[in-house]
């Protein structure tokens, strides 16, 4: 095998160095009654059979390569610059772990502190962490955090329908085992108004979407001076390419902002690996979980980079971390802080105008449709919510067999949204495209 | 190389672009001007720049790729090169994951194969590649011991037994978990102290043990000896026994730990399965578990919901619901693209590959072992795992701490072992050396080893004033956390969107 590179000789003289006449001998400690049992997984292939195998799986997807696509909700087909998987192919990026040791981790420390000066950049907040493992698990993680701030005082999460339906399923497999209420999202239909009229003084915090899962701008104008009023902390899951274009969440006055960075330069990979990005204002900075990166120097007095607040994480304070996690998704943030640099500000913001002048488009034109219906009641980015003249599924089991994935059916998640699909559109839809998805649902209506 | 690398900012110049993109090929629509941003501190920079500011950056890494990685508890064995490729085949990596699950089968059939594999290697009824990390799995594994006591009506258990030397992951999952650790003694031979358990599982706490947290082998990289001892007390006392499974590089193929009696365990497979760390994640922190837990696995989990008719077909995969779910852990599927990797590596090897990767893990561990025992301290010296700990005191040496040893190490072009861990051994070098490296490697690191305890006598400002042939010197930590800079925000001011 070609990932083991003993020779005959050399196992025997490793064995004789120990003093134990073959390998099986150093497992004595094993439990004699269920040592070394049989398993049973296929016996082995060659690199060109399981490059043949899964290609073969691979192609059996209906994917991105072949079809033209209109779904979002929560994970995004944009355009990825070919600089990026090169950068992330380099062996002493991916190879390397956690930079433990900093004097030969230089690298994923400074682009890591690069990828977290970005993002506070885009969100407009003083401090963004390595990254969590995706957008959800960094809305738990701001769960968290606002309880620590207030002290676990206050055990009441306020959470916006608004939010991805996984998201909010997450924060409360996450927190199963806290003293925590959640209110906002029961009936799936609660806006800005009626969360503000939920907040109290036993609210640690109040979290929406920006934009919300149906593409929409909320107006968020009076939401933090409200949230603050009481005492709790103001959260924004926000999607980072919407930021490129719409005021910044630290404008909007959050206190921590969390998302999914998949956006930036990651590929839809079914879901993952992906990053969840977390960034937050500098008064709470030490309450923050995940692994950060700062600026120090070396004994020369040169700049250099070293992870930092260590004594808050699990390795050091064990039991008292108020997370166990230790990773982040590193390599995923390498891609955003590649993707970021490839852009720049004027990149990121075409791209940007890109999905929502085609967003718009195709929406323009879905609406002049008979029996679709756009909800154009408030501002949108690059999805949008359409009521259809039958099911979601009927019209994307139609719309498959013309080289089209549809939208998202909104009904699987949100009962009063019955035949409401989702529809996303970015910079990778042509005008071809979408000239022929018009076309086709025409012909459904 | 000693060059100091600009932040992509510094090298930004106002006007410059890295991507060419397309024009806009629809009417262009009115922006809602209210909402919109007229600042964005992005840097400016063109493709070339951004390619060598991006791997000058990976020049100042150490990476598996580069050498030797003796990390413990990291397993940083050889990552294939093959499994990149196959992860990023379009089919794949250019799946959406809210696909129609008809248009998703090929994906599937990696998940559900990847899951019964998993299953296989560790005898359990049921594996979900759900969690996204190692922790995340403990997590994943603690909800469930948790919800399992809770369904029964045993709501009085909330108590997690975790031995003195585990991994500080275990301690902080069972306080996210909203439960309460009771720490376990070692005795002098690095196992579990098994009088004190016998005294918690037959004490007061009794009613109160929900569960174990134990990591096998340990993280003294030694197989417990008292495991089914151990593993019989908590049953008896109504706790389930949870397995860390960080080490099973040491395991497979040598032992099931289903059925040792475990009832469920975590699989990291960017260690064991050599998805690559990524310079520290993605990963997948998958969990095993017995008939007990099943019903608890987080959702969604991958099962067949419709079987072939014929033997040479698939059958119709679709993600399912276990009845009674922890919930979620993530949005959608699980670090997706880790999944193809470890089904790549696992079929490069088969059943009888495996068991040979865990016998020369196991082997080159002891081999380094048997060559350092005479020139340094090993506190636990018998027949190791994949991994042993070296206690790093040298006799006529007494400044010189395991610190030292390892900048030292960084001039020998070899990455040190982990320090100060596990925390019971003062001045711990854990060193796991993996199986896919080669004798002359394991000798050129024992050589080094052996040069930093001379040089350690001789002279040691050699090693305390070390590296001396990194990037950069030893750091300033104390002055990071102090005075913290997070970002590089003076330098961002004043980017106005053209």
């Amino acid at each position: 095998m070609s990932y083991i590179p003993h020779t005959d000789i050399e196992r025997q003289q490793m064995l004789a160095a120990i003093g134990v006449t073959t390998i099986e001998d150093l497992f004595d400690a094993v439990p004699a009654s269920h040592r070394f049992p049989k398993l049973a997984i296929p016996a082995a292939l060659s690199e060109m059979e399981i490059a043949a195998e899964m290609q073969a799986l691979a192609e059996s997807n209906e994917h991105a390569g072949d079809f033209a696509l209109f779904r979002g909700a929560g994970a995004y087909h944009h355009f990825v610059p070919s600089v990026v998987n090169h950068i992330l192919m380099r062996g002493e990026f991916y190879t390397a772990y956690t930079p433990y040791q900093p004097e030969m981790s230089q690298g994923t420390l400074q682009a890591t502190y690069e990828y977290q000066s970005m993002m506070c950049a885009l969100t407009g907040m003083d401090a963004a962490n390595a990254s969590h493992y995706d957008g959800a698990t960094s809305l738990a993680e701001a769960v968290t955090v606002a309880m620590e701030v207030t002290r676990y005082k206050r055990n009441k999460i306020i959470l916006s329908p608004g939010i991805h339906p996984q998201y909010r399923e997450v924060v409360r497999t996450y927190h199963q085992g806290r003293d925590l209420s959640i209110f906002g999202d029961e009936t799936g239909q609660a806006k800005i108004q009626d969360l503000i009229a939920l907040l109290d003084e036993n609210t640690a915090m109040l979290a929406v979407a920006y934009p919300n899962f149906f593409g929409q701008i909320e107006d968020l104008k009076i939401l933090a001076q409200k949230v603050h009023a009481v005492g709790a902390l103001l959260v924004i899951v926000a999607n980072p390419m919407a930021l490129a274009l719409f005021k910044s969440p630290g404008d909007l006055g959050a206190d921590m902002v969390v998302g999914e960075g998949q956006p930036m330069g990651v590929g839809l990979q079914f879901g993952g690996p992906y990053l969840g990005y977390f960034a937050i204002r500098n008064e709470y900075v030490r309450k923050i979980a995940g692994r950060i990166v700062g600026e120090t120097v070396d004994m020369d007095g040169k700049r250099a980079f070293v992870m930092t607040l260590r004594p808050r994480e699990q390795d050091i304070r064990r039991e008292k971390a108020s997370s166990n996690i230790c990773t982040n998704q590193g390599l995923m943030a390498l891609a955003a802080a590649v993707y970021m640099s490839l852009m720049g500000k004027n990149g990121l913001r075409k791209v940007a105008e890109l999905c929502y002048h085609k967003a718009h488009y195709a929406a323009h034109q879905i609406d002049q449709l008979p029996g679709f219906q756009v909800d154009r009641s408030l501002p949108f980015f690059n999805e949008f919510v359409v009521k259809c003249p039958r099911s979601v599924q009927s019209i994307n089991d139609s719309l498959i067999a013309d080289g089209i994935i549809g939208g998202y059916d909104l009904g699987n998640d949100y009962p009063h949204l019955q035949d409401h699909m989702l529809l996303c559109v970015t910079e990778m839809n042509t005008k071809a495209e979408i000239d022929t998805l018009v076309q086709k649902l025409g012909a459904l209506s | 190389m000693k060059y100091n690398e600009p932040l992509i900012y510094e090298i930004s110049s106002p006007g410059r672009i890295g991507v060419n993109l397309p024009v806009c090929d629809v009417p262009e629509s009115e922006l809602p001007a209210d909402l919109i941003r007229d600042e964005l501190g992005l840097p400016e920079v063109g493709e070339l720049q951004v390619v060598r500011h991006f791997v000058k950056l990976s020049q100042l890494n150490y990476a598996i790729d580069k050498g030797f990685y003796p990390l413990g508890s990291c397993t940083m064995k050889y990552n294939p090169k093959i499994n990149e490729d196959v992860a990023r085949y379009t089919g794949f990596a250019g799946l959406h994951p809210m696909n129609d699950e008809d248009s998703i089968q090929g994906a599937l059939h990696v998940m559900y194969t990847l899951q019964n594999w998993l299953a296989e290697v560790s005898g359990f009824d049921a594996v979900s590649l759900h969690p996204a990390a190692g922790a995340h799995g403990e997590f994943a594994g603690i909800l469930m011991i948790r919800k399992y006591h809770l369904d029964r009506g045993d709501v009085s258990r909330t108590k997690i037994l975790v031995p003195n030397s585990a991994h500080g992951t275990n301690p902080a999952t069972v306080t996210m978990a909203g439960m309460t650790v009771i720490e376990l003694p070692s005795d002098h031979n690095g196992d579990v102290d098994l009088e004190a358990l016998r005294a918690v599982c037959e004490g007061p706490e009794r009613e109160h043990i929900a569960g174990m947290m134990i990591t096998v082998p340990s993280t003294l990289g030694l197989f417990e000896r008292g495991i089914l001892k151990i593993i019989d007390m908590v049953h008896q006392a109504g706790g389930l026994m949870y397995m860390d499974g960080a080490n099973m590089n040491a395991l497979m193929g040598i032992v099931k730990p289903g059925e040792l009696g475990f009832d469920v365990m975590h699989y990291n497979l960017h260690k064991t399965f050599s998805t690559p760390h990524g310079g520290g994640g993605p990963g997948c922190g998958a969990v095993g578990v017995n008939s007990k837990l099943k019903p608890f696995l987080p959702m969604p989990w991958v099962d067949i919901v419709e079987p072939a008719d014929h033997e040479d077909e698939y059958p119709l995969y679709g993600f399912v619901k276990p009845e009674k779910t922890i919930g979620r852990l993530k949005a959608f599927h699980g670090n997706f693209g880790m999944h193809t990797r470890a089904y790549a590596y696992i079929r490069a090897y088969g059943g009888e590959g495996l068991f040979e990767v865990s016998k020369h893990a196991v082997l080159n561990a002891n081999y380094v072992r048997s060559q350092l025992k005479d020139t340094y301290k090993i506190p636990y010296n018998r027949a190791c795992g994949h991994e042993f700990v070296i206690e790093a005191h040298l006799d006529g040496a007494e400044s010189i701490h395991a610190l030292d040893i390892s900048k030292r190490l960084m001039d020998y072009g070899i990455h040190p072992p982990t320090n100060y861990f596990p925390l019971i051994v003062p001045e711990a070098l854990l060193i796991e050396p993996t199986e896919t490296e080669t004798k002359e490697t394991l000798d050129e690191f024992i050589d080094a080893m052996k040069q930093i305890a001379r040089e350690a006598k001789e002279n040691p400002s050699l090693l305390t004033s070390a590296p001396h042939t990194m990037p950069v010197k030893r750091l300033d930590e104390v002055r990071a956390a102090k005075q913290l800079v997070l970002c590089c925000a003076p330098i961002m001011k004043g980017g106005t969107v053209e």
